[in-house]
């Protein structure tokens, strides 16, 4: 929360209506995305009960067990989840373009699909569902006592992956609707309340006729909006555990299949109106511009994805229960290196995103009133001359700049040329003057006069920040060079007969 | 479920709740009263015993927490494993998994005291054999369903935790029975830390309980055996978890916690908190006691619903989350912070640092939204 979106906030409670947080979509959403609308059984830590899933908003796959209970029928859903996820993996791997990896002597040309999976639920549950389901189906055996058939360790490696990259905040492959909703939308209601997907789209996309506020608290009743899963609403628990009792005590199989066919129709009621909401959604959030480094950060995934495939093919082992300690920690440095850079990316792609850090001051914006394209400043080799114009800004009166001389800045504008802070003046009006010291970016030029663009304009205005999208990330070893003082390269997890023989009750 | 809550003949918490049985305190409640300390509404609600459900119903604001039969099933399925067969699971869970040399596996049960079920009758016989444990006269190995006191803003509380042992080192562990799963030895965080709130509770009531009998505090554990269903099956599997934290946290509320009957001696002479009286009267009672809202209770009480609407009217800053309340210090009112942002009404000395801010911030998102 920052004060931006508080204002945001305020707004939105007065006019009952979702204020904008961002002036573009920081996610990638694809053209096809798998969405995946699951519920499971209340009191069990994994027990699937159903599903609604596909890739096409009009015809949803329904996916029911209804004897959650029964092992069998539990591994036969995972079966039938799988048939339908692996069918759209593969298809995402039908086309490949080349891209190079490394510099200089390192310099390597591969292989990478043109289309990654994209897997949408409802909220953050949903994804720690897709973990759990990942967990429990990855370990599994395809032959021996317990079998399992080939499509369920599949789908649960799978699932892990996706799950494993969720928490990358860069990372599109495995997204919940409720985040991306809200990390673009600001309501007039706390955010717990908004995890709820019915209400915080009710504020977003009120119903003709009613405010966002109304519409969102009428949202909330269980009977009219079922809750978007995986936890099912209680009330309708005691419905479903009525058919259930019936199914099991139903003294012939036509019987059994008609109150089966009713549970279908019970669960497929409970799941058809998040189905529309995540739709609606998409619709939604497809209506954005996409941030520039969007499409840089999808190839990423894609450059995972068919890695993560590659891997699959030839070697196949699961991931393992729990990270040794080399690759957690190879994790953790990951994950911080890609908060901090989704953060400066943002910033850089989005005005309205930049403008919370010039609250903070670590950015500021101004106007250009002076510039000196051909300033030669002393170089390191004695006695030689290093090109650095400088161009001054004027920022507005009511502007903070609590840079101190000698930061190293960039500007959203020129991403690719650097600029150093010489001074900062307090003009009488209260605005600034700041001199900035530039290096580089001007198209590999290395003397006057600067190519056209390349040097700031009088009277352009610009945003300069400490932000830098293009920081290098922390190096680690290769993990095959992993020290023995670390207990030398991580061992593969290899899956034990206790793994496949793992109780599902 | 019966009540023996102790209560002095004029009593003003028990004339408002009327003639409906009082309901108990239970570890729940403690914890949801130290999770929002500040509100003098559910204090006041809770230790009159009042059913709050019901009075929330009352009013026209049926809660939304209801028990799923499956997850009803599955607990008591649970709870049944581990007790089964004198504890034979818990104590192979002791064996195995803690290392505890048990020698004899002598169970009490507590749920009744020579088929009495009465609260004071358990908690005596509590008692009485902990301070024969604890002072080497008897062994026992685990004391099923016992029952303590604590007292919590002026009233007793009577709690059951579902077991204690005094094996483990020596020490009285206080045992929780969840059916949450712990999959590779991870548990649901949010839940873990619910059940060692409650657990806190115990401990201190344990406390509670041996300084009345003059024994050493010593022997209580400050960590307490979690028992939940490992990974996706159905056996049990126990940690001890350190509880130093809650604790501390937890003596600091209570601490904290206004005597209720001083807070339900300022509502006037007519209020009513009977659940039988009419939606008007309840109402205006209701309202006469301060309420401190915010998102996190609607998690846990049965109130939030209506004093969330009340937030709402008054526009409580709150309501919006603590992101918002903490940029909005000394602002009591969101209708207020608008005006200040929308330039109608000047802020005051003490409200100046804020305001300035909101405006930067409105002023900027106007520019920034613009420029894309």
């Amino acid at each position: 929360m920052n004060v931006l979106s508080t204002v945001a906030t305020l707004t939105a409670s007065r006019t009952g209506r979702a204020e904008p947080l961002t002036t573009v979509r920081h996610q990638h959403l694809d053209e096809k995305p798998f969405v995946l609308v699951p519920l499971t059984l209340a009191g069990e830590a994994c027990a699937p009960l159903a599903a609604l899933s596909g890739t096409d908003p009009e015809h949803p796959t329904l996916l029911t067990v209804r004897q959650p209970r029964n092992r069998a029928e539990r591994f036969r859903f995972a079966e039938r989840l799988a048939a339908l996820l692996l069918a759209y993996i593969d298809g995402c791997r039908t086309e490949t373009e080349p891209y190079t990896v490394g510099r200089g002597k390192e310099k390597e040309e591969r292989l990478r699909c043109r289309r990654a999976p994209q897997l949408l639920v409802p909220n953050g549950e949903g994804i720690s569902y897709v973990r759990l389901l990942g967990r429990l189906t990855r370990l599994r055996a395809t032959e021996g006592p317990y079998a399992v058939d080939q499509s369920v360790p599949t789908l649960g490696k799978w699932l892990t992956w996706f799950a494993d990259l969720a928490e990358f905040p860069d990372s599109g492959v495995l997204l919940a609707m409720t985040r991306l909703l809200a990390a673009n939308w600001a309501t007039g209601q706390s955010s717990s309340e908004d995890s709820h997907l019915a209400s915080l789209l009710a504020w977003i996309d009120p119903p003709e006729g009613s405010d966002g506020a109304r519409a969102a608290r009428e949202a909330e009743d269980p009977a009219v909006w079922p809750p978007a899963g995986p936890s099912t609403d209680p009330v309708f628990d005691r419905t479903l555990h009525e058919l259930m009792t019936r199914y099991d005590e139903a003294s012939d199989g036509r019987g059994r299949e008609a109150v089966g066919r009713q549970i279908d129709r019970e669960l497929s009621g409970q799941m058809l109106p998040t189905w529309r909401l995540m739709w609606r959604g998409v619709e939604l959030l497809r209506e954005l511009p996409e941030g520039a480094h969007v499409p840089g950060r999808w190839a990423l995934d894609r450059r995972w994805f068919s890695e993560y495939a590659e891997y699959l093919e030839a070697d196949g082992r699961p991931q393992a229960r729990r990270d040794q300690a080399v690759r957690a920690a190879r994790r953790l440095a990951r994950l911080e290196d890609a908060v901090t850079r989704y953060e400066a990316q943002r910033a850089y792609d989005d005005p309205l995103v930049m403008a919370e850090y010039e609250l903070t001051g670590e950015a500021f914006t101004g106007t250009v009133t002076a510039r000196d394209g051909d300033r030669f400043i002393p170089g390191e080799r004695p006695g030689s001359q290093v090109w650095r114009p400088t161009i001054t800004l004027r920022t507005g009166t009511d502007v903070r700049v609590d840079l101190a001389v000698g930061t190293e800045v960039k500007s959203p504008a020129r991403p690719g040329q650097e600029a150093r802070i010489l001074e900062v003046k307090r003009e009488d009006d209260g605005g600034h003057a700041v001199v900035l010291q530039l290096k580089g970016g001007f198209a590999r030029k290395r003397t006057p006069p600067a190519p056209p663009g390349t040097l700031a304009e009088a009277g352009e205005e610009l945003t300069y920040t400490t932000l830098n999208p293009t920081a290098m990330p922390s190096a680690l070893p290769d993990e095959e060079n992993t020290p023995w003082t670390h207990g030398g390269p991580p061992q593969p997890y290899e899956p034990t007969d206790e793994d496949a023989e793992e109780t599902w009750e | 479920m019966p009540s023996q809550q102790s209560e002095p003949p004029d009593n003003r918490l028990a004339r408002l709740r009327g003639p409906q049985p009082p309901q108990p305190y239970t570890a729940r409640k403690i914890t949801a009263l130290t999770a929002n300390p500040a509100c003098a509404r559910r204090a006041v609600l809770d230790a009159a015993g009042v059913d709050k459900a019901l009075l929330a119903q009352r009013v026209g604001y049926e809660p939304r927490f209801g028990q799923s039969p499956f997850a009803l099933a599955r607990e008591q399925a649970f709870h049944g494993l581990v007790k089964w067969g004198s504890y034979a699971e818990l104590i192979r869970l002791l064996r195995e998994q803690l290392s505890v040399p048990v020698a004899e596996a002598h169970v009490t049960d507590l749920n009744e005291v020579g088929g009495n079920t009465a609260l004071h009758l358990r908690e005596r016989e509590t008692r009485r054999l902990i301070t024969h444990v604890a002072s080497g006269q008897d062994v026992r190995l685990i004391l099923d369903r016992p029952v303590l006191t604590l007292e919590v803003a002026g009233q007793t509380a009577y709690l059951e935790p579902d077991a204690l042992t005094h094996r483990i080192g020596g020490k009285f562990h206080v045992v929780l029975i969840r059916s949450f799963a712990a999959i590779d030895g991870q548990a649901n965080p949010t839940a873990v830390a619910e059940a060692a709130k409650q657990a806190a509770v115990y401990v201190l009531a344990l406390h509670h309980a041996f300084e009345t009998a003059g024994l050493p505090t010593e022997q209580i554990s400050h960590e307490f055996l979690l028992v939940c269903p490992k990974d996706f099956s159905n056996r049990p599997y126990g940690r001890l978890i350190d509880l130093r934290q809650e604790l501390d946290a937890l003596q600091f509320q209570l601490s904290r916690l206004r005597r209720a009957e001083d807070l339900a001696a300022q509502l006037p002479e007519t209020a009513t908190l009977d659940t039988a009286r009419s939606a008007d009267e309840l109402s205006s009672s209701i309202e006469a006691l301060d309420a401190s809202y915010t998102p996190s209770c609607l998690s846990f009480c049965e109130m939030a619903r209506y004093c969330r609407d009340e937030a709402d009217g008054c526009a409580s800053p709150a309501r919006l989350g603590s992101g918002v309340r903490n940029d909005l210090p000394g602002i009591d009112s969101t209708r207020t912070a608008l005006d200040y942002l929308d330039g109608v009404a000047a802020p005051g000395e003490a409200e100046a640092e804020a305001a300035a801010r909101l405006r930067a911030a409105a002023r900027l998102r106007r520019l920034r939204q613009g420029a894309a």
